[in-house]
C-alpha cells in the first residue's frame, strides 16, 4: 500500500506509533458517562479519545473528557488513608495503614449497628452506584441514606415520575432526530454534555428552532434560534400562560389526552369531604371515567369506551367531574393571560403569544407519521406512528427553585396537551423508564430502627399518600435530613444538604458517625458554606464534637477532607471497576436499553483502594446480610467487579443486563455469568439493547414495548401506564392539611402542604425569593458550571485551570450602569446571609435583574493540590455563602422545595453595590488555608506532560 | 527569509460552523492532549497548578457579544463563540519573515509547520501573524503552532476515521470540518459554498485556507397563528369537548 502521506522532504514523522495498547472504558470527569478509549504507552496515559460505537457519545468527547489524564495525574491525588491529627478543618493528618482504617470504622460503625443504626448517616455524593450503595445502607439498617439528588435534580426526577413515570433531563431526551421544535428550560451549560451537544448539532444540520429560556445566553443559549431571557423562578408561569394560549384557541391534542392520560378521569368533588379531589374508584380500585356511549361511570382500563372530558355527573351519589374540566377551567382564568403574566416573567405577552403559536404549528401543522406499525395496550394495531415534533428538555434552572416540583409539572402538562410525549419528534423516555405512575415501591425505614436488623426495603421510594410518610406518632421526622416528612413528602432523592447542619443540631436527633462519598458537601455543595464548616467543627459542652465522627471517602485533596477524622482514599476513575447499571444511573437512549463499566486502564502507584470495594469489605467486618455467607467469609470475595457479576437483586436480574445466562447469551433476566465483565470489555465496556422496532414510541401504552419492558424487570405487568396530568398524591396530602385521615400534618405544616400540594400544576413565587426584601435585594442571583469544568474538579486540572481559574459577576450593563459599576469593577453582592466580594464582567446577555456566575472555581486555600496564590482563592468566589440553608422566619424549615426538598438554591436575592476599595484582592470570605493532606506533592512550575512521547523522524 | 512553495493545489484546512459551536472548549484540550504528547511535544504549562498558569495551546476558544442589527430593541444580540487556531494561510507572512526557514509552508498540502530544530525564538512570526496563532514555548525557547495534527492526518497506525485533527473528530456539535479546500468538488468546499464560508480578515492579504461558517439566519418568522378569535373563556375548547373521542 502506498504511504499515506504526500512526499514532502522536511522529515516530519508523519506515522508515529500512538500506543501499545487501547482499553475501552467510560469516562467520569462528570455524570455523562461517556465511552472513551484510552491509548497507553509504556503505561503511560498518551491520549483519551471518544469511543465512536458508544450510544451516550458517538466518538465526540467534551474540554473535561479530553483533559482526563490531567485528572488522573492530579497532583491533589489522596496517597493513603488518613487519620485526623489536629482539630477539624485544619487539614492535620498522619497516614495510616487500611487494616487500621478500616478497623477504626468498623469498631464505630459495628458499635452504632449493635445499638441504634440510624445514629449512621451515610450520604454519597456524585457516584454511580447508588444500587450499591443504597442496598448497604438498608443492610447495616440506617434509613439514613441518600444521594445528591436533593440538591441536584430531585424536583425533575419526581415532578416526571409522578406526572409521566419517567422524568426530562437524562432519564428521556429530545427525539433528535426528528424534532422540529425543541424548547430547553434552565439548562446550565454543563448538563448531560455531549448528548445535548450532539443533539444540537442534528437539530441545527435538519432545521429544527431551538428556543432557549434562560436567564443567561451562554452556551446552549448562545446558538438558539431565540433566546428568552425569563426572570428565574417563573418558568411555571410562562408556561402556564402558554398552556392558557392553547386552550382558549383549543389546540390541543384531544385523541391522545384521551387515550394516554388521566385527563378523563372522574375526580371527586365534594368540597369539604375526606376524599375531595382524589379519583372515582370502583370496587377493584379503577379508576373510572364516564362513558358517553352508556353513560355510565366505568373503568378508566376499559378500551371500548367513549370518555367524557368536560362535564359534572353524580355516580353513587357523589358529584364527580373529569380532571380535564379542571384543567380547562384552572388555565382558562384570566389570570393566566399572557399579559397578565408578562411583567413577572419578563418576557413580553406578544412573544408568549407567539411561542404558543409556534408550538401549534409544529406539534399539529408540521405532524409526522413514521410508517412503522404498532399494537397498542390493548391489542390495538396501528399502522403507522403519529409524531409531534415537539420536544422539551430542562433541568437546574427549574429544579433549583422552591416552585420547582410545579414548574416541571408544569412543562409536562404542556407536553401532554400537545400530545409530544413518547412520541416521534417529541420527548422520549430511556429505559427502564417509563415505569408505573403514581410509583413504587415506599421508602423503607417506619418500622424504626432496631439493633443489627436491616431496612425492610429500600431507603429510598416513593410516598403517595400521608400513611406512607415517615415520621414518629407525633409527626416528628424519623430520618435525619427529614426527608419523607410534612417538611418534604415527596422527597424521593433525600437532602443532602441539610443533614450536616440537623446532625449538629440535633434536630431531629443526634447522630453518630457522619460517612460521606464523593461530595464536597463542606464547600461548594453546602448551602451556607460557613454554615456547614461551623456545624462540623462545633462542640458540645463536653468538648466533644456535635457529630462525633466523620467517615470521608474522595480520591482528592478536597475542601472536605479537611473536616474529616478518617480518610478512605479512593483511585482514579481510570483505575477502578464501575457499573453504570439499569438498577441505578444507566446509558439508555430512546431506542434501546443500555448500561456500562469502568475497567482499570492503569494500575494505581498510590496505596488507595476503590470506594466499592471497601465498602463491601466493611459489609464483611460488620457481617451485614448478603456480604457474606452463612459462615461469616466474604460473599463476594473478589470485591465490587465479583459483586458486578454475581450478584442478584431479584432472580435473574443483577447489576449488568447483558451476557447473562450460564453461557452467557442472555439479555435482561438471567443467572449470573462468570465472563461477563470481558464480554462487556469485548463490546467496548457497554451493552446496548434495543427495543423491538415496534416498541420504541408510545411506550407507556405499546404492548410490545410493555412485554420487552417486563423481561428486563422494568415493569411489573404489561398494564399501560397513564400519564398523570392530575396527581392524585397531591390532593391526598391536601387533604391531610384540611383536617382529613388518621394522619395529619402538624399545625405548623397545614398551610405550606395546603397551598403546595396541589395536584393540577400550580405557579407561586419562589419561597426563598419571597423572604428577601425586594427593595433590599432586588436581583436574581444564580449559578452554573462553564462546559469544562465539573463541580470542584476541574480546578485541580492543569489544562481545565487554565481556561477558568476566577469567576466574575456577570450583570447586565445597564444594570450596572444604574448603580455606578463599570466592567471589571471589584463589588460587594449582599444577600440576608451575608455579602462577599466579587468582580463584574459587564454583559447584554442576561436578564436584567439577574446576575449570575459560574460555580464551584473558588477553592479554600491549600485545597486540591493548588498553591495558596492561586486565582481560585485569592480572586474566585462562591455564591454558596450567600444562601441561606434554612427559610428566614420559619424555625428550621430548609430553604428548599415543600413538596420533594430539594434545594433552592436560585430561590436567592442579592443586590450588588461598588466596593470603595478597588483594589485587587482576594474576597472577603478569607477562610485559612488548610494543610495539604500527607504525601500529596508541591505544585510543580513546570509541566511537560507527553514530552516522553514525542516520535522524531529518523 | 524563508520562501513560500509555488502555490500547490492542495489547501488542507478547517471549516468551523459558527452557528453551532457552543463555546465548550471540547477541541482545545483535545487538542492539547494529543499534541503535548505529538509531532511538537510537549505542549509546555508553567504554572500549572499556581498563580498565573500558562501553557502553550494551538486552539483557543474566544466569546464575545455581538450586538444586533439595526433596532436593538427588536433582537437580543448574540453571544458568539470564536474558536481560534493557525488559518494555514496561503500567502502568511509568519512564513516568509522567518530568518532561519524553520517557519515554512509544506508545498505538498499546504500546512504551515515550524521546524523546532532551526528555530531560533526570534518570535518574529508571532509578531507578523496578525491572528495570534503562534505559541511560544518559554522552557524549550522556540515556537509552537498548530500542525493540522500532521502526525494524525497521514498516520498508518490509526483508524481511517481517526486521520483527522484531534478537534474535528472530538467536536460534540460536529461544528469542525477537515479536508481540501483546494478542491472545489471537496466535503468542505462544497459546505463554504453553501453557508457563505468566510475568510478571517481578507483584507490582510495573507488568504487564509480555513473558513468560518456564519451563524445561519435564525428563525424568526411568526407562523400562522391558531385562532385568536376565541372568547377567554375558551368557547371553541368546550365545543371542541363534543367530539367523540375513544380511549
Amino acid at each position: 500500500m502506498a504511504p499515506l502521506a504526500p512526499a514532502e522532504a522536511d522529515g516530519v514523522e508523519t506515522s508515529p506509533p500512538v500506543a501499545d495498547d487501547v482499553k475501552t472504558t467510560t469516562c467520569y470527569m462528570c455524570a455523562c458517562r461517556c465511552g472513551i478509549k484510552v491509548f497507553l504507552r509504556d503505561g503511560q496515559i498518551r491520549y483519551i479519545q471518544g469511543n465512536r460505537d458508544h450510544p451516550v457519545n458517538r466518538g465526540v468527547l467534551c474540554a473535561k473528557g479530553s483533559a482526563g489524564l490531567m485528572q488522573h495525574y492530579s497532583p491533589a491525588r489522596l496517597r493513603k488513608p488518613l487519620k485526623r491529627v489536629g482539630p477539624r478543618g485544619e487539614g492535620h493528618f498522619v497516614e495510616i495503614e487500611w487494616t487500621e482504617a478500616l478497623d477504626l470504622a468498623a469498631a464505630w460503625l459495628g458499635q452504632i449497628r449493635a445499638t441504634d443504626p440510624k445514629k449512621l448517616a451515610f450520604f454519597t455524593g456524585r457516584d454511580q452506584s447508588q444500587s450499591l450503595t443504597g442496598w448497604w445502607a438498608a443492610k447495616f439498617g440506617t434509613p439514613n441514606y441518600a444521594a445528591h439528588g436533593g440538591f441536584c435534580s430531585v424536583n425533575m426526577a419526581a415532578a416526571g415520575i409522578y406526572s409521566i413515570g419517567g422524568s426530562l433531563w437524562e432519564f428521556g431526551e429530545p427525539d433528535w432526530e426528528h424534532t422540529k421544535y425543541l424548547m430547553m428550560f434552565g439548562v446550565a451549560e454543563d448538563h448531560d454534555s455531549n448528548p445535548i451537544k450532539i443533539g444540537i448539532g442534528k437539530i441545527k444540520a435538519n432545521g429544527a428552532k431551538f428556543v432557549s429560556v434562560n436567564p443567561a445566553r451562554t452556551g446552549y443559549s448562545a446558538v438558539a434560534d431565540e433566546w428568552l431571557g425569563i426572570r428565574p423562578g417563573t418558568d411555571g408561569l410562562f408556561v402556564l400562560a402558554i398552556v392558557h394560549e392553547l386552550l382558549k384557541a383549543g389546540q390541543i391534542d384531544l385523541d391522545y389526552l384521551a387515550r394516554y392520560t388521566n385527563a378523563p378521569w372522574l375526580v371527586i368533588a365534594e368540597p369539604g369531604a375526606p376524599d375531595d379531589g382524589l379519583f372515582l374508584t370502583d370496587a377493584a380500585g379503577n379508576q373510572l371515567l364516564w362513558d358517553r356511549h352508556s353513560q355510565s361511570a366505568v373503568s378508566a382500563y376499559r378500551p371500548d369506551t367513549v370518555p367524557a372530558m368536560k362535564g359534572r355527573y353524580s355516580v353513587s351519589g357523589r358529584n364527580v367531574t373529569p380532571a380535564f374540566q379542571l384543567m380547562a377551567e384552572r388555565y382558562l382564568d384570566p389570570n393566566y393571560r399572557p399579559e397578565a403574566v408578562a411583567s413577572t416573567c419578563g418576557i413580553p405577552a406578544a412573544t408568549i403569544k407567539r411561542i404558543a403559536a409556534e408550538l401549534v404549528v409544529a406539534a399539529f401543522d408540521q405532524q409526522i407519521e413514521l410508517p412503522i406499525a404498532w399494537t397498542d395496550w390493548a391489542g390495538r394495531k396501528h399502522d403507522r406512528m403519529i409524531g409531534r415534533p415537539v420536544s422539551m428538555h430542562a433541568m437546574r434552572g427549574i429544579s433549583a427553585h422552591s416552585n420547582g416540583f410545579q414548574t416541571c409539572r408544569a412543562i409536562h402538562l404542556l407536553q401532554m396537551l400537545l400530545g409530544s410525549i413518547d412520541v416521534p419528534g417529541g420527548f422520549r423516555y430511556k429505559p427502564p423508564f417509563p415505569r408505573p405512575c403514581p410509583p413504587g415501591p415506599k421508602p423503607a425505614g417506619k418500622e424504626g430502627s432496631a439493633p443489627n436488623t436491616p431496612l425492610s426495603g429500600m431507603p429510598l421510594g416513593y410516598v403517595t399518600g400521608p400513611e406512607d410518610l415517615l415520621i414518629d406518632g407525633n409527626g416528628q421526622p424519623l430520618r435525619i435530613d427529614k426527608a419523607f416528612s410534612w417538611e418534604s413528602p415527596l422527597s424521593a432523592h433525600g437532602a443532602m444538604h441539610t443533614v450536616i447542619t440537623n446532625a449538629a443540631a440535633g434536630d431531629p436527633y443526634s447522630i453518630d458517625t457522619l460517612f460521606v462519598y464523593m461530595g464536597n458537601v463542606a464547600w461548594n455543595s453546602a448551602m451556607n458554606t460557613p454554615a456547614a464548616m461551623a456545624a462540623l467543627t462545633a462542640t458540645g459542652a463536653d468538648g466533644q464534637y456535635k457529630i462525633p465522627h466523620f467517615i470521608y471517602c474522595d480520591a482528592y485533596d478536597s475542601e472536605t477532607v479537611a473536616f474529616a477524622d478518617l480518610v478512605f482514599p479512593d483511585t482514579t476513575y481510570l483505575e477502578r471497576w464501575d457499573c453504570i447499571s439499569l438498577l441505578d444511573r444507566p446509558i439508555s437512549d430512546g431506542d434501546a436499553a443500555g448500561d456500562a463499566i469502568r475497567q482499570p486502564v492503569v494500575a494505581p502507584d498510590r496505596d488507595v483502594r476503590p470506594f466499592q470495594d471497601v465498602l463491601l469489605e466493611l459489609g464483611v467486618k460488620l457481617g451485614l446480610p448478603g456480604m457474606v455467607t452463612a459462615d461469616g467469609s466474604p460473599a463476594y470475595p473478589g470485591g465490587y467487579p465479583d459483586y458486578i457479576v454475581n450478584h442478584q437483586r431479584a432472580p435473574g436480574l443483577g447489576p449488568l443486563a447483558g451476557w447473562r445466562g450460564v453461557s452467557g447469551a442472555d439479555h435482561g433476566r438471567g443467572p449470573p455469568h462468570e465472563q461477563q465483565l470481558e464480554a462487556y470489555i469485548a463490546n467496548g465496556c457497554f451493552g446496548r439493547f434495543e427495543i423491538p422496532q415496534a416498541g420504541r414510541y408510545y411506550k407507556m401504552a405499546n404492548a410490545t414495548y410493555l412485554a420487552w419492558a417486563q423481561q428486563f424487570g422494568f415493569v411489573d405487568s404489561d398494564k399501560p401506564i397513564v400519564l398523570q396530568l392530575y396527581c392524585e398524591p397531591l390532593q391526598r396530602f391536601r387533604n391531610a392539611a384540611r383536617g382529613h385521615g388518621a394522619i395529619k400534618p402538624p399545625d405548623q405544616h397545614r398551610e405550606r402542604i395546603e397551598t403546595s400540594f396541589d395536584p393540577l400544576p400550580t405557579w407561586t413565587a419562589p419561597l426563598g425569593a419571597n423572604h428577601a426584601n425586594s427593595a433590599q435585594y432586588p436581583l436574581h442571583a444564580v449559578t452554573q458550571r462553564p462546559m469544562h469544568h465539573y463541580h470542584s474538579w476541574g480546578s485541580q486540572n492543569a489544562w481545565l485551570r487554565q481556561i477558568t481559574s476566577e469567576n466574575r459577576l456577570f450583570i447586565h450593563r445597564n444594570t450596572a450602569q444604574q448603580r455606578g459599576i463599570s466592567d471589571d469593577d471589584w463589588v460587594w453582592i449582599a444577600s440576608p446571609a451575608g455579602r462577599v466580594r466579587a468582580r463584574v464582567r459587564l454583559v447584554d446577555g442576561v436578564n436584567h435583574d439577574t446576575v449570575w456566575t459560574w460555580n464551584a472555581i473558588a477553592k479554600r486555600p491549600g485545597a486540591w493540590g493548588l498553591a495558596t496564590d492561586s486565582p481560585e482563592s485569592r480572586r474566585a468566589f462562591l455564591l454558596n455563602h450567600l444562601i441561606e440553608d434554612r427559610l428566614p422566619g420559619s424555625g428550621r424549615l430548609s430553604n428548599s422545595d415543600p413538596i420533594t426538598g430539594q434545594a433552592a438554591w436560585f430561590d436567592l436575592k442579592v443586590e450588588v453595590s461598588r466596593c470603595d476599595d478597588q483594589s485587587d484582592h482576594a474576597p472577603t470570605q478569607n477562610f485559612s488555608a488548610q494543610a495539604k493532606a500527607p504525601g500529596t506533592p508541591p505544585p510543580v512550575e513546570t509541566l511537560r506532560y507527553g514530552e516522553n512521547f514525542k516520535v522524531r523522524a529518523p | 527569509m524563508t520562501d513560500l512553495p509555488a502555490a500547490g493545489g492542495k489547501k488542507l484546512g478547517l471549516v468551523i460552523d459558527l452557528d453551532t459551536c457552543v463555546g465548550c472548549h471540547a477541541c482545545v484540550t483535545n487538542c492539547k492532549e494529543w499534541n503535548t504528547g505529538g509531532h511538537m511535544a510537549p505542549l509546555t504549562d508553567v504554572n500549572p497548578y499556581g498563580a498565573g498558569a500558562d501553557g502553550v495551546w494551538f486552539n483557543r476558544v474566544h466569546t464575545y457579544e455581538i450586538a444586533p442589527d439595526g433596532d436593538p430593541e427588536a433582537g437580543c444580540g448574540r453571544t458568539l463563540h470564536f474558536p481560534k487556531s493557525c488559518l494555514h494561510c496561503e500567502t502568511p507572512d509568519c512564513v516568509t519573515v522567518c530568518p532561519t526557514g524553520a517557519s515554512y509552508k509544506r508545498a505538498s498540502d499546504g500546512i504551515v509547520l515550524v521546524d523546532e530544530a532551526k528555530c531560533i525564538g526570534c518570535k518574529l512570526c508571532a509578531w507578523a501573524c496578525p491572528y495570534g496563532a503562534r505559541e511560544f514555548d518559554v522552557f524549550d525557547g522556540v515556537m509552537k503552532k498548530c500542525t493540522l495534527c500532521i502526525d494524525r492526518i497521514y498516520n498508518e497506525n490509526l483508524e481511517d476515521a481517526d486521520r483527522v485533527p484531534a478537534c474535528v473528530a472530538t467536536c460534540p456539535t460536529s461544528a469542525r470540518h477537515f479536508g481540501d479546500l483546494g478542491d472545489p468538488t471537496s466535503a468542505v468546499s462544497r459546505l463554504v459554498a453553501d453557508r457563505g464560508g468566510i475568510e478571517l480578515m481578507p483584507d490582510l492579504g495573507y488568504r487564509p485556507v480555513n473558513r468560518y461558517l456564519p451563524p445561519r439566519a435564525k428563525h424568526t418568522a411568526t407562523p400562522a397563528t391558531p385562532s385568536r378569535q376565541d372568547s377567554v373563556t375558551g368557547d371553541r375548547l368546550w365545543a371542541m369537548l363534543d367530539r367523540l373521542l375513544s380511549r
